[in-house]
């Protein structure tokens, strides 16, 4: 009996892992592929089955790093330093406005409160390239065109309600007895909000982060139409040049997808712990 | 030294909803006052008021002499400890306790001086530096405890503070709190629904039911002259027995009778019609021959808990719970009669639930 009970379990297991390990193939194989494109020394795309780099040169990246415009600019640079400063930018206002506005949908009661919520939950269900125009016109008006504060706000717009949802579900599971303890304990709101519901909710706030730095750092449309100068763009609008209507560099096209993944890749690294404890926020009592 | 005094407290809730009705209370400095009541009743919506953490809707609170309606609760002079004890998890333990001192700007020598003291008096400076995740139910709650000592507040509130506690430490904790009251002896206000614990800790017992104080008293007077039906049958453990019956007048003698048994009462009451209840606490019941028998009934369940015995006698109509001591033999099946002490019977009018006074005790 034990025994057949021992090979019944084996057999489970090497199914699970079977099913896993195809799975993970599906997934990481087109990634493989990107690599041996970047990690050639040419702009060809060449149809092969074999993921595995047939040489390795880094010519494509130093191309892709150390490429100049007419002005003799080296633009991969202008075009980090915006992306860098717009996800920032959206991320600070991002973390800074949600964590405030979702502590007082958590706790205060005022006139318009669920509607204020739904109305959030609303904007999230339209896709972004449909408020394009009327963004482009408010955007023009405010002469905030080709200007990177004006593209933090608006991927600040974008990101908020998403996180003043996560925000809003964390600081509920927050004991309200805590607050009042330090209401006591002789605390005013600020500095209940600063000393203990902020520190409580890192993970929740570490997920928010994440999420608007990624909807900044990734984003293409509205940065392709708002901003119009090379020395303006984005990291995501620069790799779209790479793709012409003629020809396509599927090297530096590879070679900078990379790049461009590389810090996403690390605060992931970084923030795992965290967003995994943030996700499954709430769920069971600390 | 603080008194606190609650005049005609109400809360009223937007929809019009009464919880707490006109609470008269006069707390003496010092006094371990337990407000007690089966859930629901508002105490807990009493003692939020005290602490400020809810608004009043009607009357007035003093402390110290001084209206505090209007005043946050950190200027209250106050302590709480809740239910769930509301340990701030991301501090260790010294942390927690010096918190309400960082934030009234004490002296770093002075935080330090008081959490040792707090932390000695309640024996948890081996965990001073430890997170509220690494103690037990117990140390949490002694580390609530000396959140509220260090700040040496004029009145300490308590929530059910034993609740989330096992039967054992819960006991071992009650005993502690009160060791604690008679060192630090300042004025307490307690919320509970054990009746053990208010019957142990009060000097003053406040019983609350649907938003009403029904009595106030030190624990004897109430558990000895209830005023009502329902602070009878609260307090005391397995609760008083109640049995319907007539009160009959004849000549100068005065009779209760049943359905099938009848009783002379020994002293001279007035209820307020013939309807009325009996009550008899189960310690007061005994068992006796079948010729001097009041009760006779059958024996239904039979708990045993080790020192005594909790016997429920069906009689018909009603049930009987008597308590005994363990060493007496009965089978359940078995048909028992049963009297009581005379004087130990206390009386209900039927229609209002009031205690019926005997008339030398209204003279008094």
């Amino acid at each position: 009996m034990k025994i057949i009970r021992k090979t019944k379990l084996f057999l489970a297991q090497i199914i699970t892992h079977i099913f896993l390990i195809l799975f993970s193939i599906v997934t990481i194989y087109p990634v493989l592929w990107v690599f041996k494109m970047a990690l050639s020394d040419s702009q060809n795309f060449r149809v092969s089955l074999n993921p595995v780099p047939e040489s390795i040169s880094f010519t494509n990246f130093s191309e892709v790093i150390f490429a100049k415009n007419m002005a003799g600019q080296y633009i991969f640079f202008y075009q980090l330093f915006n992306s860098v400063a717009v996800s920032f930018i959206t991320t600070l206002l991002g973390v800074l406005l949600a964590t405030t506005a979702a502590y007082a949908f958590s706790r205060f009661k005022f006139p318009l409160r669920r509607a204020g919520l739904m109305a959030f939950l609303v904007t999230q269900m339209f896709p972004g390239t449909m408020m394009m125009i009327p963004l482009y016109i408010i955007m023009d008006k405010l002469g905030l065109l080709n200007h990177l504060m004006g593209l933090a706000l608006v991927y600040s717009t974008t990101s908020i309600p998403f996180c003043v949802w996560t925000l809003k579900g964390y600081f509920d599971t927050i004991p309200k007895e805590l607050e009042e303890s330090a209401m006591i304990d002789g605390a005013g709101r600020l500095k209940i909000f600063v000393k203990i519901i902020l520190p409580l909710a890192r993970p929740a706030i570490a997920v928010t982060a994440l999420f608007s730095f990624m909807t900044a750092w990734n984003e293409f449309i509205l940065a392709a139409t708002f901003m119009n100068k090379e020395t303006s763009y984005t990291l995501p609008v620069m790799l779209q040049h790479f793709v012409g209507a003629h020809n396509t560099e599927w090297g530096h096209f590879a070679a900078g997808a990379i790049i461009v993944a590389l810090p996403v890749v690390i605060l992931f690294y970084f923030l795992q712990k965290n967003l995994v404890s943030g996700l499954t926020a709430g769920s069971v009592k600390g | 030294m603080a008194e606190v005094i609650l005049k005609d407290i109400s809360k009223i809730y937007d929809n019009n909803k009464i919880v707490v009705n006109k609470v008269n209370l006069e707390i003496k400095g010092n006094e371990f006052v337990v407000i007690v009541g089966p859930s629901g009743c508002g105490k807990t919506t009493t003692l939020r008021m005290i602490a400020g953490l809810e608004e009043i809707s009607e009357g007035e609170l003093y402390i110290n002499g001084k209206l505090v309606n209007d005043v946050p609760p950190k200027d209250r002079d106050i302590a709480m400890v809740f239910q769930n004890y509301a340990l701030y998890p991301h501090m260790n333990v010294f942390e927690n306790m010096a918190f309400g001192l960082r934030i009234r700007k004490f002296s770093e020598e002075e935080i330090k001086k008081r959490v040792s003291e707090a932390a000695k008096l309640l024996e948890i400076d081996q965990l001073l530096y430890r997170f509220p995740k690494q103690l037990s139910g117990g140390q949490r709650q002694r580390v609530a405890m000396g959140r509220a000592i260090v700040r040496n507040p004029a009145v300490f509130l308590f929530d059910e503070p034993l609740s989330n506690l096992d039967a054992k430490l819960r006991t071992q904790m009650r005993s502690e709190l009160a060791r604690l009251h008679k060192r630090i002896g300042a004025t307490t206000i307690y919320v509970t629904h054990d009746q053990v614990e208010a019957m142990t800790l009060a000097d003053k017992i406040v019983i609350m039911n649907n938003g009403f104080v029904q009595q106030i008293g030190p624990p004897l007077e109430i558990y000895n002259r209830p005023k009502n039906i329902f602070v009878a049958g609260f307090i005391g453990s397995p609760t008083m027995n109640f049995i319907d019956c007539k009160f009959k007048k004849e000549g100068e003698r005065t009779f209760l009778k049943g359905e099938n048994w009848s009783f002379e009462l020994p002293s001279v009451y007035e209820p307020e019609n013939s309807d009325v209840i009996l009550g008899i606490r189960p310690e007061n019941l005994f068992p006796v021959d079948p010729s001097s028998a009041i009760f006779r009934g059958t024996l239904e369940i039979r708990e045993v808990l080790g020192s005594e015995l909790y016997l429920y006698v069906n009689c018909g109509t009603f049930t009987i719970c008597l308590r005994q001591e363990a060493s007496h033999r009965f089978e359940t099946g078995e048909t028992i009669y049963l009297n009581f002490k005379p004087e130990t019977i206390r009386l209900f009018n039927k229609g209002s639930g009031l205690r019926v006074n005997k008339k030398e005790e209204e003279k008094k």
